[in-house]
């Protein structure tokens, strides 16, 4: 009897241990992190604030008890700007790290590049910066492979649209602009926009008297605004993002007496006044959200916790970096699964007030598909300029949090 | 018009490059060492000034100063952490050291530029102008600080020429550059040569990194192409000679000013690659080389 009670009370035990054995992958499974993964070149003011913004979004996300329970883990890859890095870590992050869904890039060249990976590995991918219309292109004309790609920024003719709808109050109501020279880098993301420039600038009542396209890798702006000096326009239209401190501070220290209007990405964070020593003052830049205006109630309060956390305010990228966490964790929540499939059509429905605005995702009758839907009461454009160590708002009035203002050297048209 | 903005714009260009080259010059003449991580030294200067005088109420010259010390901090570094115990080794062997160094300077620049880009990300500094303001030249608004930094830039060459001329220790460094095996044997310590020409170099490049990022602003993604534009300058005007770096340095300085102005600005250094790749099959030893 004593001997029975013995084996018996061993047997319990084995089973308990045995049973404890399995369950424990189960419990595991139900704790097991989402894993997120952000691609970004990490040692550049805008792509810093991609990982910067998501993290800040997983933590809050994670504080108030994650997807289901399920805690959000951010993967981090920096791809030093190089898009074969940027694949080798897009590889890495679906094969080995098992992450179920990617948010990578401000640099269309790189974000183009993962594009195909997207589509071939099915791992869901969203760009908060990239802006090159081709990325919503290739998505409306293969569908089937490319539904994958969601592109979680304007795309160039979008932001083209938005720099001359601001520009026909801005340049031609208040600064009295005739003529402009439109200046941009060499890049993928220009191709569409200064293509748009031009036809949307016309529209408004501005003559182009030039088109400059200057390599990214230029460091002496002198000869370019000698040049754009000599064909005396009275306004400059930018198209710039890898280059932004040098031409600034070229611009102020030489004098050129016309104003900088248009799309600045370097001159979107708060560094920027530090690093061109003030040089910045004047410049006007197009954003979908700066850290003094509540384009919704959520922008004001995460520009706050980014500065915070980080010392700096968040470069462009980071205030859609941050949106696309909470949308994936919306979209996984909604589906619940992680299921590639299944969250691209939960991505689809995605009707989500960020940051930067009210997010939809424009569908296959739009050529730009798995684009956002741009307007009022989504998301829209303003201008901002750098006033005294600041950033301003100065349109749309709506949203304004101050005048535009110029230094003296600065002619405006007449 | 356009005449007298290449002819300022030219001058001033030049000037900078003149001082960078320099001392890459002078320093593979006396000691023979190709420093590849010459661009780094450069813009870690630059990035020191920048940080300085935005951190403390030094103004514009007090974080020149901090620039152009920690050009010669590093490049004291450079010497000691990298160059000599290479040069020093009894285990690599004699006739595979310059490669070594070459090797060993051109990562040690690399790691310089990653730090930089990390610590103070990638996006370009500038530095403070020492003066502010425009003046006129012939009708031209000119920056001040673009005309200052051509006149430090003699300054310094002027005092180089003193030094190496009219001193003893410039005299020995000059009989180091021609015949060192004869100054040893004539008592001469070299090490204490090159301790002297690494300082040189320290505040040749310090000074340069630091105009440069007052002219143009430099982000650590320049390195590359800051140690090829001196290397370049260097060979065109011959190896180990000061003076054909000087005049190579005005000949690169104008014909990339001239191909921004007439011709492109995005293809500004292409015809002094092909000036080089011409010299290199003319005349190898470069202007001013002896050989």
């Amino acid at each position: 009897m004593k001997e029975i009670s013995h084996s018996k009370r061993r047997a319990t035990l084995l089973a308990s241990v045995l049973a404890g054995a399995l369950a424990l992958p189960l419990a595991a499974q139900a704790a097991d992190p989402i894993k997120i993964g952000v691609i970004a070149e990490t040692s550049a003011i805008s792509g810093v604030a991609i990982p910067n913004g998501a993290k800040l979004a997983a933590e809050e996300i994670n504080k108030a008890g994650g997807i289901n329970g399920r805690m959000i883990e951010i993967v981090e890859y920096d791809d030093h700007n190089s898009a074969a890095d940027a694949v080798r870590a897009f590889q890495r992050a679906g094969n080995q790290d098992k992450v179920v869904a990617v948010i990578a890039s401000y640099v269309s060249e790189v974000v183009l590049a993962l594009q195909p990976w997207s589509a071939r590995m099915k791992l869901p991918m969203i760009t908060p910066g990239a802006a090159s219309d081709v990325i919503t292109q290739r998505v409306h004309d293969d569908y089937a492979n490319q539904k994958y790609v969601f592109h979680g920024y304007l795309a160039s003719t979008q932001i083209a649209d938005a720099v001359c709808e601001a520009g026909k109050d801005i340049l031609v109501t208040q600064m009295k602009v005739k003529t402009a020279v439109v200046m941009s880098e060499d890049a993928a993301w220009t191709v569409p926009l200064d293509e748009e420039y031009l036809k949307c600038l016309s529209g408004i009542g501005i003559k182009v008297v030039d088109h400059i396209r200057l390599s990214p890798d230029t460091t002496d702006f002198t000869p370019i605004f000698n040049k754009v000096e000599g064909l005396k326009p009275d306004v400059i239209v930018t198209g710039i993002s890898h280059v932004g401190v040098q031409p600034t501070v070229q611009w102020q220290q030489q004098q050129v007496p016309m104003a900088m209007f248009g799309v600045s990405s370097q001159a979107s964070s708060s560094t920027f006044w530090k690093d061109t020593n003030g040089a910045a003052e004047g410049v006007v830049f197009n954003m979908v959200s700066a850290p003094d205006v509540a384009s919704t109630p959520k922008t004001i309060p995460f520009a706050q916790a980014y500065e915070k956390k980080y010392g700096i305010t968040p470069g462009y990228a980071g205030y859609t970096a941050y949106d696309d966490v909470y949308m994936y964790a919306d979209a996984i929540k909604r589906a619940g699964s992680t299921e590639p499939d299944k969250l691209v059509a939960a991505m689809e429905k995605t009707d989500w007030v960020g940051t930067i605005g009210r997010i939809q995702f424009l569908g296959q009758d739009s050529k730009f598909t798995h684009g956002m839907k741009i307007g009022p009461g989504f998301v829209s454009g303003l201008m901002v300029q750098w006033q005294g160590g600041k950033t301003v708002t100065v349109w749309p009035a709506d949203a304004a949090t101050g005048k535009l203002r110029f230094p003296a050297n600065i002619k405006l048209g007449n | 018009m356009q005449a007298i903005q290449i002819l300022i714009d030219g001058f001033a260009i030049s000037s900078l490059y003149a001082i960078g080259a320099i001392g890459f010059t002078l320093m593979f003449g006396v000691s023979g060492v190709l420093n590849l991580s010459h661009g780094a030294i450069m813009v870690v200067s630059a990035v020191a000034a920048w940080a300085v005088a935005g951190a403390l109420p030094v103004g514009p010259f007090g974080g020149a100063l901090a620039g152009v010390v920690t050009g010669v901090v590093f490049a004291y570094a450079t010497y000691l952490l990298v160059v000599r115990p290479i040069q020093t080794s009894r285990t690599i062997p004699g006739e595979e050291k310059e490669i070594f160094v070459l090797t060993g300077t051109l990562i040690w620049g690399i790691m310089l530029a990653e730090a930089v880009a990390y610590f103070f990300t990638n996006n370009p500094k500038t530095v403070l102008p020492l003066i502010s303001g425009v003046v006129m030249i012939f009708g031209e608004r000119t920056p001040s600080n673009k005309i200052m930094t051509a006149v430090i830039a003699w300054a310094v060459i002027g005092l180089l020429w003193l030094l190496v001329n009219r001193t003893k220790a410039g005299k020995t460094l000059m009989a180091a550059a021609i015949n060192p095996r004869a100054l040893t044997l004539l008592g001469y310590e070299l090490s204490h040569i090159y301790l002297l020409v690494w300082g040189i170099y320290g505040v040749l490049v310090g000074l340069a990194g630091v105009l440069l990022g007052a002219f143009l602003g430099v982000s650590s993604d320049n390195v590359g192409t800051l140690t090829a534009s001196a290397f370049s300058i260097v060979v065109l005007g011959g190896l180990g000679s000061v003076s054909g770096s000087l005049i190579a340095a005005y000949v690169v300085g104008y014909l990339e000013t001239f191909t921004a102005y007439l011709i492109a600005p995005s293809i500004r250094t292409v015809p002094v690659l092909l000036l080089l790749v011409a010299v290199v099959y003319i005349r190898p030893q470069g202007l001013m080389g002896r050989r």
